[in-house]
This record gives C-alpha cells, structure tokens and sequence, in this order.
C-alpha cells in the first residue's frame, strides 16, 4: 500500500504537479551573526589602544559633540581593526563600548551590520573578488581561478601560513574598470590572469604592488584613449562677440 | 470665557477622517491613534504602545487618499482634513503583502508552537493574509539562543518586531537583547553567550507577537483555550500587581498580568509571574499535631482543632500572634478578633516598621504615599535603605519610565546598587540624613530646589526609629518648599509585604519585639515563614500553632499545624503599598483538606468559645469594613494626609538606631527570587538563582 503510494507519487506525472518545495539555496554571507569563541578570538584576546592609536581615538572624539560621542562608534571600531591589522577581535569591540560609554550589545550591533568590519581573523592580505555582473561579464570567474590556481584558496578560506584570504563579494563600485579586486585597502582593477598572478606574487615576496587599473589607463578614462575633450580647453573669452 | 485660557494652551485639535468617520485629534497623533479613537483597530506587530515605534514589521500599512503610497500608521502623524481608507483595496493588498513576505522566513509550525493559539501572526494571517505563498525557495533557520531559565527562544519564528529588544532598553533598563548582522542574515539575540538578566524579562514573552520567546517553565502545558483564567491581585511583593491566574483542572498553569494603569501597567515581575509552580510544592494539605515522639503527626479537623482550643483556652489570654508577608485581610480581621475576644493584645507582623513618634497610628507614616503611578510627576526621588528593583520591581519600572521620559533625577542613600537608570549615591552612612535634614549636605540645594520631590523609605530605615523620624522632618521640611504647597506627599514608604497594609490598617503592631519581651503561652503563626520568632525565643511550654499553606519554617516549629489556602485559593482582601485594596478572587480550590483561612480561624473560635460574630464572607467584610473602612473600597486609593502631625510628634523620638550603615537585604539579582515561603518552594525560582549566579562569572556582561 505504502510502496504503491510512493511509487505513485514519484512518478513523473505527479512530480511536474507537486509544488517543489526547494529550488535554490539560500544565499547568506559566509560570516556569522553570533559570536564563537575560538583560539584566536575569545574574551581573553588582549587588546588595549595603542598611546598613538588614543591620540587617534580622542581626535575623533572631539569631532562629536557632547551626549552624540557614540557616533564615534564606527571610527572607532576602524581603529581597532587597523591596529589589529585586518580583522578586529572581540576584547576590541569591548574596548570601544567602554570608551564610549555603550552597551555592549550596541557595539556588537554595529559591528555585526557593517561588513568591513571583520569579526574573525583573516589572512594579512585580505582579497575581495567582484563576482557581481559587470565583473563576472569580464571575467572574475578567471581572476577567481587564477587565485584558486596559485594560492588553492576557495572564497571564505584562509592559506595555511595565514599570508591571503579570498572572499568573493558583491559590487565594490568600479565597474568600469571590471574585472577587479580589493587587497585591503587597494583596488586592483582591469585584472587578467596574468595581472592577479603577479599582484600575488608580489604580496608574497613582501612588496606593494601598484594599486590601479592595470590596463595602463588613468583611473575609468576610456579603455581606446579618448574620444571627446582631446584637446586643450579653450581659455577665457572664447567665442564671445567681438563687439564686447 | 472661562474656557479661553485652556484653549490658549492646548494645541487646537485638527480633523481627520478615518474611514470617512471624523475624528477630531491633537496635532502628532499617529494614524494608528487617530483610527483607535475611531474605534478601528489597525493591525500591526512592532508597534506597541509602550514601547518606542519602530515601524519595521510594516503591517499596519493604510491607504491615505491622494498619497500615491500606503503610509505606516503606527510613525506617521496625521494631517489635516487627511482620508485614512483602513479596508480599501490597497490597504488591503498591502497587508496581504506584508504578510507574505512575513511568512516567507517564519517556519509552519503552529500545531508544536506554544504560541499558537494566543499568536499575533496566526490570528493576523487569517484575518489579512492570503491563503497560499508564492515562495518556493528554502526557509532561513536561526540558532536558538540560551537566555536564561525563563525564556525559551525559536528564533527561527522571529519576524525582527525588535519588542523585546525595545522592551530591554526602556523599560528593563537591561541593554541585552539586540539586532545582530543585516538583510537576511539579521537576527535577534545577544551575540555572545549571555543571559537576559531582568527582574522584569518575563515580559518579552507577552510582548513578542510570535512564539519566537516562550515561556520555557510553561513550555508544552496546555492551550490557551483550554485554560480558565480568573483575575486576581499578586502577593509576592507589596505592589499589588494585577494578575490574570491561568489554570485547570484544579492547578496553576501560569499567571499573566492584567492591565492597570495605575500599578503595574501591563507588565509583571519575573516572581509574579513564574512563582506559580512553588504553589504545587511543599503544601500543607492536612491537619498536624505533634505527637508525643516530637513529629508531626497527621490527624483530621476536629482532633487538631480540638488540640488548639484546649491549648487557646488554658493560656488563660496569654495568647499573641504573628501574621507573614502572605496574609489575606480577612484571616487577619478573623485572628485578630479571636486573639482579642481570648484576651491577647499582642498582635504582630513579621515585618518591622520603627515607632517614629506615631507608631502607626497615622496612615501616612506606613504608606507609598505619591501612589505608584505619581511618581511619573515627580521631579526628584530619594530612595533611602531601599532598593526598589528588587523589593517592588513594578514601582521602579515607573521611576525609571519617569527618569526616561520626565527628567526625574535619583539619589540613593544605602548601598550602590544598580537601579536600571541614573542614579546619584549619597553614600551608605545614616549621618547623610541628619545632614540633609540641618542643611549641610551639598545634596540639600537639589532637594529645596525640587517642584515635586518624593523621599523613598525603605525596609532598612523602618527599624531605626530615629532615622524614620528624622526623614520624616526632612520630608515635611521639602514639602513646604513643593510647588503646590500642601498638595504634594514627599515622603513615602515602601513596603515590601503583601499583607503589611492591610494589618496595619486593621491594628497590627509591626515587629516582633513585644512577643520577645513577653512569650505567651500559646502563639498563633498565620504564614510567618521568615523566622523572626525562633523556639529558642520562647519557653519551652509555649504552644505554636501554625497556620499557612507551604511547609515552611513556620510550620517547623509549629506544634499544631492547620492547613490553609494559598492566594489564589481563596477570596481575599490585599492592601497595596500606596494604601489600595484589591480583592483577589479564587481560581482554584485549597489542596487536599486544607481550607479558607478566615473559615478555619471562625471554627476555632467556636470550638473556644469565643464565637465570630461572622458566618460568610459578606458578614465578615461588613466586620472589616467597621474596623477600617478603606479595607473594602476595592481600587480605590485611600489618601492619608497627617503629615504635620506625625512630623511635630517625630520631632519627640530620641530613641537612637543601631547601626550607622544603611545597608539593603536584595542587591544582587540572585537575592531577588526567593523572599516568601512559595517562591522558596518553586523550582523555577531555583532555576533562576542557579542561572544568575552562574553568571555572574561570565565576562561577556557588560561591567557596571
């Protein structure tokens, strides 16, 4: 009875006109939203303000008048993370409710929403490839490759000595220098396979590589040279009527 | 022309309409508002009116004519002349909307829900949602949180009210609860591991409109339509919160609280609420007497009865009792004429309170007397030995609510504990009064310059008769300086028993002392479980009867125990600390053989020979009533205003205090849960006390 039920319900016919329950994953970001505690990230992590990094903090401070000084909240938590290095551990986050006179819930709640703000620890070199349309359309999927090919990163994982980590992300707002990624706090635009093998290559030997398009244009100028405003501007007074 | 100075100062009143139906409203009044006063009720699931709006859940959508848009009523204000269609067809696609995507996240499972039944979103999605989802892709799931023994969370049926996350930090004052990470990533919760510790957190399971926080000692009981609900008054402080007790067949299943805007609003301490369960413990369910082995042996009525007559009768009028903190008025008019009529005069309350002049002859001298709710026009409170968080959690609520909203500044003379909002210490040292009271306190230029200040005794003042009378000047001396002279009542007292009020009423003596200087050869225990009198207090022939409902100390030293009702067994009369009797109402019958206490008291009187003059519950309110007349205006608060009097006679005692630290009894959250014989006797309170200890090693809280 059960088999024959089954069997019935499995068929091709009934499976068209069973309503599917589920098509897609679900897409949520590759963090979470609580806390765990863990070797790198507990409520013992030591973290304290550097004096210069206070010098910072009391400046931005000062920017905020009295009974408004949590709006320092996300220049704050910033600091921390760029003291940290890339990523900005609990006892920070602590820190910074402290400082400002805030529950803790509220910072976590700050820091939870803004996804620059890393909550776990992440490699030295943190790259954000743009897999949105316009970059996908010119090619992140072989910037993605060529970083799986030379470090064997998939995105959300970190390399073993902790140097990269790869995160694939949604639009950065460089579309017209697709495709490209962040390093940090650089963008690395009109990347091929080539140019991200390099930049890599470059990180790891220790140096900086130069941040930009790497197509050899200025900034989002147009990729075959400039087709209006050649030549230089005309200056003062042209085409006005001779008369004046 | 009278009039004209009103309408000067009050906005002028604009028109709407609200489903064509005018309505005349004061100017930034929500549509939400504006359609209530209409009689039309918008749904909605954030939107509370005790909380902050948040305009989040979008449910309350309406159409407003020649707007292109449906607005959210519950933020926006109205406007002039403004046609709010409530059942229009945009209004109505709107909310159907809404509510698919509200259910797009929120898990089908109604028949395992403990809300189902009394839930917001079942009951609104039958009444404005569409029968069918348009959503094929999977549910979210999100963890579960631990906050405590209280509160059971689900967290995937949460649908980000942010109720209880508002409810956290206005009115718990507990910043614990919040929004964590964005879109659809965001939830609810704590972030870390981290437990909702509030005297008030029981709320949050009213408040959230889905069964995403749940009761977890209710968990899986019952449904709310198989459940009797009675309306009655809370006993386990001195606030009188008004309570609706849930039960069926013959027990307890939870209480509720009830809607009273004069005491507890609509919330509900954690106590009040989850106390319930000691009420099935430790009972006392049929009639002891010692035996000759020195247990107690159970016997029936008539034999225990029997047993303390003959011990009533041969004291020969040495007789005194004791009433505890759960004493209903009746019981006490019934022991207290029969202590009486046998010739015993000493008649206490577990519950001290110091004689500062007037003993307690002057109502005004034991009374909160600005009531719970004036403190909202209060401008300054000082809180002295007291810590109201813990002794009448509903009462500080209020203050903080005024501290938010009104500019209410505190100060505190005790120990530095945590009052959920701002609060200035004074320092611990009992000499601050005097200070305050000559004028050398710098704290003293706050006080005169005060419009409505209020001064809030607590239990640790009522023993030192001179501290009492000395703030008792100061109170009177503020007072002349108040903005409307004679009007304003500074000082207050906080009680912190639910029975004080009424004893004092009905000719009780506060504390114990008087048996301690003269044991009597019987002494009559009615629910005195705090241990004030030991054996070792009496002599060794003294006869103990014990009359209560849980097995407690009382019932320890007891040689005769009589078995009676819990409060919410029996019909009784409660005075709240603000001087307001309240009728609490039986729900369920007393366990066992146990019985009314007043009824056990009138057929010991009988078996004495010392018979009531009363034979049912009417007769014996007509008693009260004779005695003290405000024992039976139900709701109404009996003002008392001798202050002048009490003040001149306050200015006599010269009795010194021990002791020159004022200290409170509950600082810590820990100290909250267990204060009388039921909540020592519920496993839930144990819960409790186990959890907040435990985290207080957590060092995931927020230091203080």
């Amino acid at each position: 009875m059960l088999s024959s039920l089954a069997r019935s319900l499995t068929s091709s016919s009934v499976r068209t006109s069973v309503r599917g329950l589920h098509r897609s994953t679900v897409k949520c970001s590759d963090t979470l939203q609580v806390h765990r505690d863990s070797k790198e990230n507990n409520i013992d992590t030591p973290f304290t303000f550097t004096p210069e990094n206070m010098k910072r903090a009391d400046a931005i401070l000062s920017i905020y008048p009295d009974g408004h000084k949590k709006a320092a909240v996300i220049p704050l938590l910033d600091l921390a993370q760029r003291q940290v290095g890339t990523w900005l551990p609990i006892t920070a986050m602590h820190e910074v409710a402290r400082l400002l006179h805030m529950p803790r819930m509220r910072v976590y709640e700050v820091a939870t929403f803004y996804t620059m703000f890393m909550r776990n620890p992440v490699g030295k070199y943190h790259i954000q490839v743009c897999t949105t349309t316009p970059c996908w359309l010119r090619g992140s999927d072989d910037v993605m490759a060529a970083i799986h090919t030379k470090l064997g990163l998939t995105p959300g994982h970190t390399t073993p000595d902790g140097m990269f980590t790869l995160s694939e992300v949604e639009c950065l707002g460089a579309c017209v220098n697709a495709p490209m990624m962040q390093i940090n706090d650089d963008y690395y635009e009109d990347l091929s396979t080539d140019d991200t093998n390099e930049i890599l290559d470059t990180l790891a030997a220790g140096k900086k590589p130069k941040a930009g398009p790497r197509s050899g244009r200025f900034a989002a100028e147009p990729a075959g040279g400039l087709t209006s405003l050649t030549e230089p501007p005309p200056g003062p007074g042209f085409k006005i009527q001779e008369g004046l | 022309m009278v009039t004209t100075t009103t309408t000067t100062t009050a906005p002028e009143k604009i028109e709407v309409f609200i489903d064509d139906q005018p309505v005349m409203v004061e100017p930034g009044t929500t549509v939400l508002q504006a359609a209530a006063q209409a009689g039309v009720e918008i749904p909605r699931f954030c939107y509370h009116e005790r909380l902050s709006v948040a305009g989040n859940c979008r449910m309350c959508l309406v159409e407003v004519e020649k707007s292109v848009k449906p607005v959210a009523a519950c933020a926006m204000p109205v406007m002039k002349g403004w046609r709010v269609k409530t059942n229009s067809d945009m209004t109505r696609k709107a909310r159907e909307g809404v509510m698919e995507f509200l259910l797009i996240n929120h898990p089908l499972d109604c028949p395992i829900c403990d809300q189902g039944g009394e839930c917001d979103l079942q009951d609104q999605s039958m009444t404005f949602g569409t029968d069918r989802s348009r959503f094929l892709d999977q549910k979210r799931a999100v963890e579960d949180k631990n906050i405590g023994p209280l509160i059971k969370t689900i967290m995937t049926r949460c649908i980000h009210c942010t109720r209880c996350v508002r409810f956290g930090s206005e009115v718990a004052g507990v910043e614990d609860l919040g929004t964590t990470g964005r879109g659809s990533d965001m939830q609810i919760g704590t972030y870390v591991e981290k437990m909702f510790t509030s005297e008030l957190s029981g709320n949050v399971i009213d408040l959230c409109p889905v069964g995403a926080l749940t009761s977890k000692p209710y968990a899986f009981t019952a449904r709310p339509w198989e459940i009797r609900r009675t309306d009655s008054v809370d006993v386990m402080d001195a606030v009188g919160s008004n309570i609706v007790v849930n039960h069926r067949t013959g027990e307890v299943l939870r209480i509720l609280p009830k809607t009273n805007e004069e005491i507890n609003e609509e919330w509900l301490s954690d106590k009040s609420r989850f106390a319930c369960d000691g009420l099935k413990r430790q009972r006392l369910v049929q009639p002891m007497v010692k035996g000759t082995d020195g247990e107690l042996q159970p016997c029936q009525w008539e034999d225990a009865l029997v047993v303390a007559a003959k011990a009533l009768k041969a004291a020969n009028g040495s007789v005194a009792a004791i009433i505890g903190g759960l004493a209903d008025g009746e019981s006490l008019m019934a022991l207290k004429d029969m202590v009486n009529q046998l010739g015993g005069e000493d008649l206490c309350t577990e519950e001290v309170l110091a004689d500062a002049g007037t003993g307690t002859d002057l109502r005004s001298s034991y009374l909160l007397n600005t009531t719970i709710a004036g403190v909202e026009e209060a401008d300054l409170v000082v809180f002295v030995g007291t810590n109201p968080r813990f002794e009448a959690p509903l009462f500080n609520a209020r203050v903080r609510k005024a501290w938010l909203y009104n500019e209410l500044d505190a100060a505190m003379i005790g120990p530095d504990v945590n009052l959920t909002y701002d609060c200035e210490h004074l320092g611990n040292d009992s000499a601050v009064i005097g200070q305050l009271l000559d004028g050398t306190h710098p704290f003293c230029q706050r006080l005169s310059a005060a419009k409505r200040p209020m001064i809030v005794v607590g239990s640790t003042v009522y023993s030192q008769p001179d501290l009492l009378a000395q703030l008792m000047q100061l109170a009177q001396k503020v007072r002349s300086g108040c903005e409307e002279g004679g009007e304003w009542r500074v000082l207050n007292i906080l009680q912190r028993q639910a029975s004080q009020v009424a004893a004092l009423d009905l000719g009780y003596t506060p504390g114990v002392a008087a048996i301690r200087e003269n044991p009597p050869k019987v002494l009559f225990l009615l629910g005195a479980d705090e241990g004030t009198i030991s054996r070792d207090d009496l002599p060794k022939d003294t006869l103990v009867i014990y009359q209560g409902h849980h097995g407690d100390v009382g019932a320890n030293m007891a040689d005769v125990v009589l078995p009676g009702a819990a409060y919410t067994e029996k019909p009784g009369t409660y005075v709240n600390m603000e001087g307001r009797a309240q009728q609490a109402v039986q729900a369920l019958t007393p366990p066992g053989q146990a019985r009314h206490d007043w009824k056990i008291i009138r057929a010991l009187s009988e078996i004495v020979d010392v018979q009531l003059p009363y034979d049912n519950l009417k007769e014996l309110r007509t008693r009260m009533e004779q005695v003290a007349p405000n024992l039976t205006r139900y709701g109404h608060v009996e003002e008392a205003n001798y202050f002048a009097q009490a003040t001149t006679l306050a200015k006599l005692v010269s009795d010194k205090g021990t002791g020159s630290v004022i200290d409170v009894p509950q600082k810590q959250l820990a100290d909250f849960y267990m204060t009388n014989a039921i909540t020592r006797a519920s496993p839930t309170m144990a819960k409790c006390i186990v959890a907040v200890k435990k985290e207080a090693a957590n060092k995931f809280v927020d230091p203080k």
